[in-house]
């Protein structure tokens, strides 16, 4: 549905027996995926199964051992967001937002402070990132991985350190520049009705390998007391939590 | 009914609250006198008691006497002859000494090579007390500005030199990896990642080096020199004039305060970013 979107602006992502070890160990053995241009997946599983390993390779910020990546129509220029905002303390709201324009940044200042208007922080563009809450901080961090229309967008757990109340005014956020900007996400959580009230499809890691992908095909705005997305949860954490070992089927 | 209930826990609290605090003017103003309180009781006690005879004139001359051959000095125009001398001569060593340690510091900090090659020295040569080099840097330089050049350089060098690549090494890998995912080329990166996380180190080591370097001057001075601060100290000494003495000693004390003042406004101006996280984090 939405994923298939004509006006997709994102890439599709095509990966074959991706493998990755650290000193011998295998973190990654085998996934295959694809994700369609402009689909917004949810990947779930463990601490340490190898969510974020997936991610930073995915995102081009360490190499594969083994395996391809594919991304279709066009450079696969990727816009990682980090679990931790990753300001530079020494510039300002504005001209953190612009590092995301890198160097040839002709209207830099007009983007960036578009860009900051997007997340809601155009009244801080002066600020000193030190002055600001952790939620405003990710929100600068959004727009920064924004600014410069990436045509994927990867995020590595970048919820998980806000509280309750900025967390969900930061998961309607993401959705809106989502649906506004169609790039193709990859969202990494820990948070099982986090990836249900956003993604297309989740997909669940285990032993360095996929073994669940279910599509998620209500409509947004999703409610997050829906029963549908509670029966579903109930299903999915038990499989994370090891009791049931069958199959989940969206 | 609700105002009160919601006026009554404030009421109550009130009064056990401490009294309001005074006025903000007061405070500042208190608060820019509070730390020349001490030197000026210093001052008075010295006053009164050369005045009542408890400290003698020979030992420790009047801070009248003092004041006085300030101002004959000053009139002679000798005074802002050496004092010129010592400041150039400090300068000369910050700039010389500094520059290299700066350099060196950045080359180590951002090229393992650049550290394999040059780093095992330096921490050699930094357990050297400058001072020690002086009979060889007489031999070398005689009594001339070179040697007063180097003994000054070589001190300032180490503490400069240490905080800048410690400061190099300690930038948050994080921010640096996020600069490259952002695509940002190694002098980019270095601009504006590197150079400002180690800034604040950089600085650490400028004030220390900045103490090491008036050090090394008024030894150096005192023991071989022809003008300057110290030479004049020592010449005084020839002539047991102890206001004169005392007085190259104070001049020293302002001239150190004065370039450490220096150095915190330039934090100041640089690191504004750092104080403003220093206030968020209070
Ligand atoms: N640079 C590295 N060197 C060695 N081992 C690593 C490295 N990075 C990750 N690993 C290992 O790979 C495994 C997967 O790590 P990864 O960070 O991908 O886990 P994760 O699923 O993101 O966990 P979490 O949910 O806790 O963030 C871990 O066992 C980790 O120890
Ligand atoms: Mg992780």
């Amino acid at each position: 549905m939405n994923a298939m979107s004509p006006v997709a602006h994102g890439v599709g992502i095509s990966v074959r027996g991706l493998r990755k070890d650290f000193a011998g160990r295998e973190v990654l053995k085998g996934i295959d995926l694809e994700v369609a241009a402009g689909e917004f997946l949810a990947v779930i599983g463990r601490s340490g199964c190898g969510k974020s390993t997936l991610l930073r390779i995915l995102a081009g910020l360490d190499a594969p051992s083994g395996g391809e990546i594919r991304f279709g129509g066009g450079d696969g220029r990727a816009r990682l967001m980090f679990q931790e905002p990753r300001l530079l303390p020494w510039a300002s709201v504005r001209d953190n937002v612009a590092v995301g324009l890198g160097e040839g940044g002709g209207k830099a200042r007009e983007r960036a402070e578009a860009a900051l208007d997007a997340v809601g922080l155009a009244d801080k563009a002066e600020a000193w990132p030190a002055t600001l809450s952790g939620g405003q901080r990710q929100r600068v961090a959004l727009a920064r991985a924004l600014v410069s229309r990436p045509r994927f967008l990867a995020l590595d757990e970048p919820l998980g350190a806000l509280d309750a109340l900025t967390r969900i005014e930061m998961q309607k956020l993401v959705e809106q520049v989502w649906q506004a900007q169609r790039f193709t996400a990859v969202l990494v959580t820990h948070d099982v009705s986090e990836a249900l009230l956003l993604a297309d499809r989740v997909v669940m890691i285990e032993q360095g390998e996929i073994t669940l992908d279910v599509a998620i095909t209500l409509p947004r705005p999703r409610r997050r007391a829906a029963p549908e997305l509670g029966a579903l949860e109930d299903q999915i954490l038990e499989r994370l939590l090891g009791q049931m070992p069958s199959r989940v089927d969206g | 009914m609700s105002d009160l209930a919601l006026v009554s826990p404030r009421a109550a609290s009130y009064r056990t609250a401490p009294p309001p605090r005074r006025s903000p003017r007061v405070s500042l103003a208190t608060a820019r006198f509070v730390p020349w309180l001490l030197p000026l009781l210093l001052l008075c006690g010295w006053q009164i008691g050369s005045q009542s005879g408890v400290i003698a004139d020979d030992i420790f001359p009047r801070p009248a006497d003092v004041l006085a051959s300030a101002a004959r000095l000053t009139l002679s125009a000798e005074l802002a002859h050496n004092i010129a001398v010592s400041f150039r001569r400090a300068v000369s060593g910050l700039a010389l000494g500094g520059s290299l340690a700066f350099a060196l510091g950045l080359s180590n900090g951002v090229s393992r090579l650049s550290e394999r090659l040059t780093d095992t020295t330096l921490q050699m040569l930094r357990n050297i007390p400058n001072l020690s080099l002086i009979p060889l840097v007489i031999l070398w330089f005689g009594i001339d500005e070179g040697a007063k050049l180097f003994l000054t350089a070589f001190g300032v060098f180490f503490p400069i030199y240490i905080n800048t690549f410690h400061g190099v090494r300690n930038v948050d890998a994080q921010l640096i990896e996020m600069g490259r995912s952002y695509g940002m080329g190694r002098f980019t990166l270095f601009r504006r990642v590197v150079l400002p996380g180690a800034l604040p180190s950089i600085f650490v080591g400028l004030r220390y080096g900045l103490g090491i370097m008036w050090l090394t001057l008024i030894v150096s001075e005192t023991i071989a020199a022809d003008a300057g601060i110290g030479h004049m100290a020592m010449q005084a000494r020839e002539f047991m004039q102890t206001d004169v003495v005392v007085l190259a000693i104070l001049i020293y004390a302002a001239l150190g305060k004065t370039a450490d003042s220096a150095v915190r406004l330039l934090e100041r101006r640089t690191l504004g970013w750092h104080h403003a996280y220093g206030r968020a984090a209070r």
